[in-house]
């Protein structure tokens, strides 16, 4: 996640570099515009959380707020499954079969949108970036 | 009839439109969809229009929602993401004012019929797959196949994650739709207890103290859902547009 975020950053510029302008001062001006940049990309998460958190999440109603998200993605999933058999059911006349199949099938994806938005679930092709799977249970 | 706590959300027309069979009558949704879009251009233009180094209050309002959403997809879709900036912005506050606006006593409520939430989620989910088609071509599909998983199991897997996709629409939706409609069927239930108990006499004078208590208390956690709607909206719009963005890594 800060990976992606390097490139954006205005660190290219540090006051008073320009001050050494001999042959190896090209080199350190690099070398410190680097570590500026790596100092920024380490505050500038922490500063984030600390800014999301102070706004909507505060006292026990983010906790309503969850609740509340949760069951509409659990309840969506299975109407989705229903709709989507009841759909097919009607347009290949295969009466009951196309209704329990996803039926189930939308319980199984209503459990899992659950579990994705609780942030309990690593997006299954994003592993390696965990800390923002981690981060998502805070909206 | 002044109590029914349904009646706040009829729809009226106002300027009887048909064209081609079509009703496209301009109705009180109509005027409150204007007025949502009217007060929060207006807001942003005149805040921003002189434009002070220093802002004054008004303009850091429009500058720290500015700062909110830019954070807010920047965190979940990168730098890449800041392109559908406009589109996420316009939605919060789209979203937030139609809210706050239906807080207003007499007052329509926009976001509280589900075909206006439902159109928004549409949108949304109609950028994430016209963007990732266009942009990764049939490589977008591979959002629905996950790495790691076992041959057999892959066609399982696949119809889970196509209908857990389906259903971002309806939950992005029926969320917003139903805690609006839900808040201010509640908020105006227990504006009714008062004025019934109320009409008993001195003891139901005493008594509707409780359910007024109430009220306040519910006015002020509408006001909170009003603002944790559009954030919440705005956030998992932030998510889908990351998976147009980057569907498999």
């Amino acid at each position: 996640m800060a990976g992606s975020k390097k490139p954006d950053e205005p660190g290219g510029t540090v006051p008073g570099a320009s001050r050494r302008p001999d042959a190896s001062g090209r080199d350190d001006l690099d070398r410190r515009s680097r570590a500026l940049d790596e100092a920024l990309a380490a505050r500038r998460p922490a500063a984030r959380d600390g800014a999301e958190r102070g706004g909507p999440a505060t006292g026990g109603l983010a906790g309503f707020g969850q609740a509340l998200r949760l069951s509409s993605e659990f309840i969506a999933g299975i109407a989705v499954g229903a709709g989507l058999g009841w759909l097919i059911d009607t347009m290949a006349g295969t009466s009951p079969w196309g209704l329990i199949v996803f039926l189930l099938l939308g319980f199984a994806a209503g459990v899992l949108n659950v579990l994705r938005s609780a942030g309990l679930v690593a997006e299954p092709d994003n592993r390696a970036q965990r800390p923002r799977a981690d981060r998502r249970d805070e909206n | 009839m002044a109590n029914d706590p349904i009646h706040q959300f009829h729809i009226t027309k106002l300027i009887p439109i048909e064209i081609g069979g079509l009703d496209l009558s301009f109705t009180n949704s109509s005027l409150f969809m204007v007025a949502t879009v009217a007060t929060a251009g207006a807001f942003l233009y005149l805040t921003t229009a002189s434009r002070g180094l220093v802002p004054s209050r008004l303009q850091s309002i429009s500058e720290m929602s500015y700062e909110f959403v830019a954070n807010m997809l920047r965190d979940a879709a990168g730098t890449q993401g800041m392109r559908f900036f406009p589109l996420v912005f316009s939605l919060f506050m789209f979203v937030l004012m139609a809210n706050l606006l239906g807080m207003f006593p007499y007052f329509f409520t926009v976001t509280s019929h589900i075909i206006v939430t439902f159109a928004l989620s549409m949108l949304v989910i109609g950028t994430v797959v016209v963007y990732g088609f266009w942009k990764h071509g049939l490589k977008f599909l591979g959002l629905f196949v996950p790495q790691g998983v076992p041959g057999v199991l892959v066609p399982l897997v696949v119809a889970i994650e196509v209908v857990s996709f389906l259903s971002r629409p309806i939950s992005l939706s029926v969320r917003l739709f139903a805690n609006m409609l839900a808040g201010h069927i509640t908020l105006k239930v227990f504006a009714g207890f008062v004025v019934s108990l109320a009409s008993f006499g001195a003891l139901g004078v005493g008594g509707a103290v409780l359910p007024l208590i109430m009220t306040v208390a519910l006015t002020g956690l509408e006001f909170l859902v009003a603002f944790l709607q559009a954030y919440v909206f705005a956030v998992l719009t932030c998510m889908y547009l990351n998976d147009a963005l980057h569907p498999s890594h």
